[in-house]
């Protein structure tokens, strides 16, 4: 009995030993973690308020594993009010820290999960990308050497173009004194009327090119007189570098997120520097993409963010607005003059019409430009063309049923509805 | 019947061999280009320096110039806000209810606001306190954005800062609660159940502290009478939608009598219903609005009008009253006695004579009828001065008793009659302190001026009538270093309660009973909940400790007591009749001036004398002859006037204009208070003399001495400008008997041209030469007016300048007709009904006496006329005349029934304007906005924030005219778009049929049948202007109708 007691205590040791292997080592690897997965997580559930290397909502977070227990963090994480309650002196320090923000708990996110979080934190800081700006340097320079090496080409071309017209001009004149020496005659060329008095005695001609002069004199008169003012692809440098091709190419942004007052108001609004702020709170360097040809690199577009945050008065390190604000000064690219009346509004929201369809395709232009000419004949030109959009708009039912009748169609352009007439649009 | 009716607008035209009023008939533009009299001044072409070369030098210096500067177009900036707030959506307009009470005019109103500025104030038409918004009222927004506004607070011309004054004031009034010399709080009327706790709880803390209350023009007469009989110091209210007859002596109740506010409920009974319409009689000296609406009018001289009242009484009392009236005046106090008496408790009598027997006489006529038009349980708080309190007051401040005097919303070294004693007197006083906005009068002579800011930037409260109260709230942030009244007070207890606070504490505690703040702010007004104001137990539970300056009118108050009727009636007829009589009245577009630098309200054309620009004496034709005064026109058009010295009580004014005013009474003579003010205005706008130096005792009637002055005054008169062309039927009247009683077709008569010998309606298709455009599909707008129901108040005058940025020109160009409203109101005169009905009152002559007066009135038909009022803006005929005549196609068509004006297209020929028969166009000579040369408000970033960001400004060169508000109905259309329903009825309105306070405008769609608009359309008293001429208006008006029975 004893013996097997014994054999039993052993093999219990063992089952022990092993159980407590197994525990030590799952929780060995647990200290590991993945930090591929814990990325995903992080940026899934973390992002929002916390950064590894800076202050935002919420602490960095690199290497937090080292300045807590990982219970604490366990704890914290799944409901870190309670602890604050309990008097947790860690807790309470924290959460004094932030101005008494309480950290949103997260009870759905295991143990597991956790450490993979925190072995993602506890990865060391990357090195700053020295080679994309390298590579920009270097670009730089390539760029000017090309520049340069044109430079040398052409003016190599043009030496052996003019060394060639010398050799020609001392070729002919040789050629000119052997035939001399030779004997040989030219043939004096016959004296004939030039041809410009020629051409004035025949005064048909005269009238025809002149009125043909005139025509074309006044054909591209006409065309020059009726560009002034008009401002298509009008493309100014504005004070703060905003790309709409990141915002609403990139990342899908709707352009009524921003531009919001284009759904209610006659203006569509540039959205004032708090909406800006919406994301950007968070999002405080550039990530995506860089366009090297163009000096696009991510540190310029940071540094552009830098901007918006000086303009707003946002102080990033602390995480608060330090109210001194200075307005940005936008440089308008879409000018109506003030005769006429253009509602937003009407057409956004009662009319459907998408915004590329005026401004063009805005989440492709890395700069803004002013797509269309907005000019009358082109506002026209579309009222004349497009259908009103009067489905289940119970304010049209009366005047379609209406106006069908009366044109006999059943879809009605703007036109029928009366939008080509002057003071639609002039008061 | 209408078309046989003579209507003149003009004395001028009663001449029959004017050839200016000729000229007029035939030309548009009175002016003509002065070719000949330039070219063929030889000696000044000669002399000139310019050579025709260098003419030319310059014009192509100036071309090149103008291409090479439009080679590069300018950069415009766009500059959001950093935090948007979230009540503001640019180019969404906002609108908050706040309430004006500056002493003069109380009103709810709503405020527009567009990103974030005040641009118009519109009337509040839930609110059930107060009248609407009055000409004054629309045209305060423009006073927030005067350039010459106090801009912080300054002492001696210095600016000094507020720590400053506070400190400055505390330290004295500290010094002076220890004893010695009073501390005096000298101001408007607030009738601000706030405010007057905040001075009483300053009482207390200062101890030795008067408030005297003090209205620039008094109602003290009515107030006294009121207060003897009631006890409660106020004025009593009237509904006249109840009366059916009215009988005024004397009062404009129309107008501005007692606060005003009464001209909706009395528009209300003159539009004729099953039948039925209100009469109104009309005893007065000066042609007043009142008078101008009455269907009776007696012209009667002030101490007549006292005699007539007792009279008036004695036949409706049948008590036998001993006085000497003229033969037709005593008959027409024994008509008025009987219509009375035969409605009984329907009629009303009022009165604006400012004498306390006369007013304590009429509050006993109204008891006796209990006239349901009388209202003396809730009465009106809105005038609350005390003319002795005042006296008393300059008195002490001569006397050295005063150590400090603090002022608010009062300008008494303009207003009073002793102005000269008061500046004596303040030179006695230790500290003074006056808040104002502007450096007038007042605030030159005191030691501090505290920057005052404007009622649209401020906190307020006020109880119009008794438990029916009325918020301010600000609707900008202060544009300048300022602070108002209440805050200062309570600065100056050394209370840090902002007055905000303290006026939500006040009303959760006292007014409101429960009802929330924030429903009470949101309406902008509040009834109900006691009385704060009237209720003297509530006064007293306030007033702790008794304050020297309400211990004085109670004791003031203990001595009126209400007189006998005996002996009212007897001081009435005793009334001597002394040589000329001066009386005092406010215009419409002026009141007691405190808005003299308003540009729109002094280019705002009086509603009776259409004289803008000026203040005058008003005389009779038969008086002005005597003294050998005249007004003449001048070539082109404009009307010139003698001047006359005048002299009250050894005041003198001299150089006085005179404006011959049909229907004044013979033997009076009226002149407006609130000209010619000096301070604190640009200097095109002092205008006019000052009549205040006149106003002794606040007695609006004084005896005057007349002589004429040399010389010859300019008036900005826009009479005569614009007339009919010699065409008639513009105004249709009729009798409510021939109404009632008559087929449509005779008094409002469809003017008929001959097809194939048949006679046939002009408005007939088959007559019409143009295709008719199918006008069934969509909206069809119509404006209608009423012209029963039109006082001729002029707040659409001022609402459509407001709303439609048109710019003000100045004097000298109204003069050459070149006015720009868009909305005007033409006043017509005319004498009897028909010219039949003068032959009817010549045989009917009876007696000698008779004879003699009635004879004379026929004669002469200036004397007494009948005034009809008729607003008139683009009629947006649907076959406009306008239209075919422009060779660029700048005006065209709507399908919506509106005439657009394309401006950006006109290039200015101004056929459409030769072509218009009802002269409506108006032509921009000038770039009115940035030029020095008109220095009004669009001349200054200030004045221009007023301007509405949905209507263009026009240049020069340009034509334009009333757009029937497309901007507004418009955006009515796109709301219910974007909200995807139909339009309601009521939602689509103009300018101004919005301002309309009486109900006469309506505008609408008749496309809808439910309509109001449609409605009215289809109503017999419907006609258009100049329906022969067959232009087929969308605007339209209705027959005026006059009450003329006797019985």
């Amino acid at each position: 009995m004893k013996k097997v007691v014994h054999r039993n205590s052993t093999s219990r040791i063992l089952g022990i030993g092993l159980a407590l292997m197994l525990m030590f080592s799952t929780s060995l690897f647990a200290q590991d973690g993945d930090p591929a997965k814990g990325k995903q997580l992080f940026n899934a559930n973390c992002a929002a308020c916390h950064n590894l290397d800076r202050k935002m909502t919420g602490p960095a977070l690199r290497g937090v594993g080292d300045k807590y227990e990982k219970q604490w963090l366990y704890d914290w994480i799944h409901n870190s009010a309670a602890m604050v309650k309990a008097g947790d002196p860690q807790a309470v320090a924290v959460f004094e820290e932030y101005n008494g923000s309480p950290m949103t708990a997260f009870p759905q996110l295991s143990e597991e999960d956790i450490d993979n979080i925190i072995a993602y934190a506890m990865e060391p800081k990357p090195e700053p990308a020295q080679p994309a700006a390298g590579a920009v340097a270097d670009a730089g320079a390539a760029g000017g050497s090309s520049g340069f090496s044109n430079n040398v080409i052409l003016a190599a071309l043009v030496l052996v173009f003019g060394v060639l017209v010398v050799m020609l001009y001392l070729v002919n004149k040789t050629l000119k004194r052997i035939a001399e020496a030779n004997g040989i005659e030219f043939e004096k060329a016959e004296k004939r009327l030039p041809i410009w008095k020629a051409f004035v005695k025949n005064q048909f001609l005269v009238l025809v090119s002149s009125i043909a002069l005139l025509l074309i004199g006044a054909y591209f008169a006409y065309g020059y007189m009726m560009q002034v003012g008009v401002d298509q692809g009008y493309m100014p440098v504005q004070p703060i570098h905003f790309s709409h091709k990141i915002h609403a190419g990139d990342n899908k942004i709707d352009c009524k997120y921003c531009h919001s007052s284009a759904r209610v108001s006659k203006t569509s609004g540039i959205p004032s520097l708090n909406v800006c702020m919406n994301c950007h709170k968070n999002i405080m360097e550039y990530t995506g993409e860089e366009d090297l040809a163009n000096g696009y690199t991510k540190d310029f577009y940071t540094g552009e963010i830098q901007k918006l945050y000086k303009a707003v008065g946002w102080d990033a390190n602390n995480q608060q607005y330090t109210g001194e604000s200075e307005p940005v000064k936008w440089v308008r690219i879409h000018n109506l003059p003030d005769f006429v009346y253009f509602n937003h509004s009407q057409h956004v929201s009662v009319a459907g019409v998408e915004c590329q369809k005026c401004h063009g395709p805005v989440e492709e232009m890395e700069v803004m430009y002013q797509h269309a000419p907005l000019t009358m004949g082109w506002c026209i030109e579309c009222h004349r063309e497009t259908d009103v959009k009067m489905d289940g708009n119970e304010y049209y039912e009366k005047i379609h049923e209406e106006l069908s009748k009366k044109y006999g169609v059943e879809k009605l352009t703007a036109a029928q509805m009366g939008a080509l007439e002057c003071g639609k649009c002039h008061y | 019947m209408a078309s046989n009716k003579k209507y003149w607008k003009s004395v001028e035209e009663l001449n029959s061999d004017s050839s200016i009023v000729e000229t007029l008939k035939q030309n548009e533009f009175v002016q003509e280009i002065p070719v000949d009299e330039f070219l063929g001044d030889k000696e000044n072409l000669d002399s000139s320096s310019t050579s025709r070369r260098d003419f030319l030098k310059y014009v192509g210096f100036s071309t090149a110039a103008a291409t090479l500067a439009a080679c590069e177009g300018p950069v415009k900036k766009s500059i959001p806000y950093v935090v948007q707030p979230e009540q503001i959506r640019p180019g969404v307009a906002n609108y908050y209810a706040t309430a004006i009470a500056n002493g003069y005019d109380f009103a709810s109103v709503l405020i527009k606001t567009r990103e974030g500025r005040p641009i118009k104030v519109e009337n509040n038409a839930d609110a059930k306190v107060g009248g609407g918004a009055n000409a004054r009222v629309h045209a305060s927004v423009l006073d927030l954005y005067d350039s010459l506004r106090v801009q912080s607070p300054k002492s001696e011309g210095a600016n000094v800062t507020w720590e400053d004054l506070d400190a400055a004031v505390v330290k004295k009034l500290n010094g002076l609660s220890a004893g010695g010399k009073q501390i005096v709080l000298l101001t408007q009327t607030f009738a601000s159940p706030s405010t007057l706790k905040l001075i009483n709880e300053f009482s207390q803390k200062y101890g030795n502290v008067s408030h005297v209350t003090y209205d620039a023009v008094a109602e003290d007469a009515a107030l006294n009478a009121f207060e003897a009989k009631y006890g409660v110091r106020a004025l009593a209210d009237y509904d006249f939608s109840k009366a059916e007859v009215i009988v005024s002596f004397g009062a404009d109740f129309v107008g501005d009598w007692q606060g005003g506010g009464y001209e909706s409920g009395y528009a209300k009974g003159r539009v004729p219903a099953k039948g039925k319409m209100s009469r109104h009689i009309q005893f007065e000296s000066n042609m007043s609005l009142s008078g101008a609406n009455a269907d009776k009018r007696v012209a009667l001289t002030p101490s007549q009008q006292k005699k007539a009242l007792a009279k008036f009484y004695g036949y409706l009392s049948g008590t036998s009253v001993a006085v000497d009236l003229p033969e037709n005046i005593d008959a027409a106090c024994k008509s008025a006695a009987e219509q009375v008496k035969a409605k009984g408790s329907k009629a009303v009598v009022v009165t604006g004579i400012q004498d306390e027997n006369a007013q304590g006489l009429v509050l006993d006529i109204n008891e006796m009828l209990s006239s349901t038009a009388f209202d003396k349980d809730a009465p009106k708080l809105l005038r609350q001065g005390n003319a002795k309190a005042v006296a008393g007051l300059v008195a002490d401040m001569k006397a050295g008793k005063v150590g400090a005097l603090i002022m608010s919303g009062v300008n008494p070294a303009y207003t009073l009659p002793q102005a000269n004693e008061f500046t004596e007197g303040l030179k006695n006083v230790d500290l003074s302190v006056t808040f104002s906005m502007k450096e007038d009068e007042t605030s030159a002579l005191t030691t501090y001026v505290a920057a005052a800011p404007h009622y649209l930037e401020s906190w307020g409260d006020v109880e119009i009538k008794k438990g029916h109260f009325a918020l301010t709230q600000p609707t900008i942030r202060p544009l300048f270093d300022t602070r108002q009244f209440q805050d200062s007070l309570l600065k100056w207890m050394g209370s840090d309660v902002a007055y905000y606070d303290y006026l939500k504490s006040t009303w959760e505690a006292s007014v409101l009973g429960g009802v929330s703040w924030n429903k009470a702010l949101h309406d902008g007004y509040f009834v109900g909940g006691q009385s704060v104001m009237a209720d003297q137990d509530a006064v007293d539970q306030m007033v702790a400790a008794p304050v020297n300056g309400e211990a004085d009118d109670k004791e003031v108050a203990g001595e009126v007591t209400a007189a006998s009727v005996g002996s009212m009636l007897r001081a009435l007829a005793n009334t001597p009749e002394t040589g000329m009589e001066l009386v005092l009245y406010t215009k419409t577009g002026m009141g007691d001036g405190q808005q003299a630098n308003n540009p729109w309200l002094q280019e705002f054309p009086d509603p009776i004398s259409r004289v803008s620009w000026d203040n005058y004496l008003t005389v009779s034709k038969a008086d002005a002859e005597v003294m050998g005064l005249e007004n003449w026109h001048v070539a082109n058009g404009a009307l010139n006037g003698s001047y006359v010295n005048i002299t009250v009580n050894d005041v003198a004014i001299k150089n006085v204009p005179v404006i011959i005013q049909p229907g004044q009474a013979k033997g009076s003579v009226g002149l407006s208070l609130g000209y010619g003010r000096t301070n604190g205005l640009k200097s095109v706008m002092q205008t006019g003399v000052n009549a205040y130096a006149l106003y002794h005792g606040f007695n609006s009637v004084q005896n005057v001495s007349i002589e004429k002055a040399g010389g010859e005054h300019e008036f900005a008169c826009i009479q005569l400008h614009n007339t009919l062309m010699g065409r008639g039927d513009i105004v249709k009247e009729t009798t409510l008997e021939i109404f009632n009683t008559k087929d449509a077709k005779e008094w409002n008569h469809m003017p008929q041209v001959s097809l194939n010998h048949q006679e046939t309606p002009v408005t007939s298709p088959d007559v019409d030469l143009w295709d008719e455009f199918d006008r069934t599909v969509g909206h069809h707008f119509n404006l209608s007016i009423d012209l029963n129901a039109c006082t001729g108040c002029g707040a659409c005058v001022i609402a459509c300048h407001s709303e439609n940025n048109v710019p003000v020109v100045g004097k000298a160009e109204v003069r050459k007709s070149r006015d720009m409203h868009w909305l005007r109101i033409d006043r017509y005169y005319s004498s009897e009904e028909t010219f039949a009905a003068d032959n009817d009152k010549k045989d009917n002559i009876s007696g000698v006496g008779s004879s003699m007066s009635e004879f004379g009135e026929m004669e002469d038909p200036a004397a007494n006329p009948q005034v009809a009022f008729q607003p008139v803006m683009c009629q947006h005929c649907n076959h406009a005349p306008c239209e075919t005549v422009c060779p660029v196609a700048a005006t065209s068509h709507g399908r919506q029934g509106q005439n657009h004006m394309a401006y950006n297209r006109c290039v200015g020929t101004r056929y459409c304007a030769n072509n218009c028969p009802y002269k409506v166009r108006r032509f921009n000579w000038f770039l009115y906005n940035n030029n020095d040369e008109f220095d009004f408000h669009m001349n200054d970033d200030l004045g221009r924030m007023v301007l509405n960001p949905d209507v263009v400004t026009r240049s020069r060169g340009v034509m334009e005219k009333c757009s029937m508000c497309i901007q507004k109905t418009q955006k009515t259309i796109l709301d219910a778009k974007r909200e995807g329903r139909e339009v309601k009825d009521g939602e689509f309105q103009t300018a101004c049929s919005a301002a309309c306070g009486t109900g006469a405008m309506v505008f609408g769609d008749v496309n809808d049948k439910e309509s109001k608009v449609a409605e009215l359309k289809d109503s017999d008293r419907m006609y258009h202007l100049l329906e022969h001429v067959g232009t087929k208006p969308n605007v339209f008006y209705h027959v005026k109708v006059r009450n003329t029975n006797e019985a």
